[in-house]
């Protein structure tokens, strides 16, 4: 698996290149990217923390899952911390398997679970003020 | 016995840093830090929910707390 935490811009060739192989028929990839706006109001970027090596074990715990759980071949997570502008990629998920369902299930697994468990924060940067997303119900 | 906390996302605005030191008795649990970080900064009240890991894992509420645990308040998650 490839796991990693970065400051600058991703690469999702890497993780791609991480996951293929001759064994593989399939590759998912999920990219998650910075949007403009929430809630119809503009964004000017997003800013990313991450409780590291926490993050880390956390992201392995979700690829060791997903190996198990979907019996893909490989998995890459990368993940940004730092500022991010629009448009930017803040997570690239690559899983590659035989077959395509393993490889998809195995993706959507993984970005669901990274939602729920991996202490990464992002805070919305407005023109008028800062939001932690989440943060408050 | 001291505990070192380490505070992220918006926990930091709320304990004022990114790390805090408190001094509490021996032989606690993850919920009486809990409970005594709702009295001390009530802003935590208006959390979602915030998590309490203990060296690198998420603690149960009943876990014991030893002065050398690596302690971090864990907001509502947002990666991704």
């Amino acid at each position: 698996m490839d796991i990693q935490l970065l400051d600058q811009a991703l690469q999702s060739q890497s993780c791609i290149d991480f996951v293929a192989s001759g064994d593989v028929g399939g590759i998912a990839v999920f990219i998650g990217t910075v949007r403009n706006c929430t809630k119809g109001k503009p964004v000017l970027r997003l800013d990313f923390e991450a409780y590291e090596p926490m993050a880390v074990s956390e992201l392995k715990k979700i690829a060791i899952q997903a190996k198990e759980q979907f019996k893909v071949q490989k998995i890459a997570i990368h993940h940004r911390v730092g500022s991010l502008e629009i448009g930017e990629m803040a997570v690239v998920i690559a899983a590659s398997a035989p077959h395509r369902d393993a490889a998809f299930e195995a993706c959507r697994f993984a970005i669901d679970t990274l939602k729920q468990t991996v202490p990464i924060w992002k805070k919305e940067i407005f023109e008028n003020g800062e939001v932690w997303v989440a943060a408050h119900p | 016995m001291k505990l070192k906390i380490l505070a992220f996302g918006i926990t930091k605005e709320v304990v004022g840093g990114r790390q805090l030191e408190i001094e509490i008795r021996e032989g606690v649990a993850t919920e009486d830090l809990r409970g005594f970080l709702l009295e001390k900064y009530p802003a935590f009240q208006k959390l979602a929910t915030f998590a309490i890991a203990v060296n690198n894992e998420y603690s149960q509420e009943n876990t014991l707390l030893k002065e050398a645990d690596e302690i971090a308040l864990i907001p509502p998650v947002s990666g991704g």
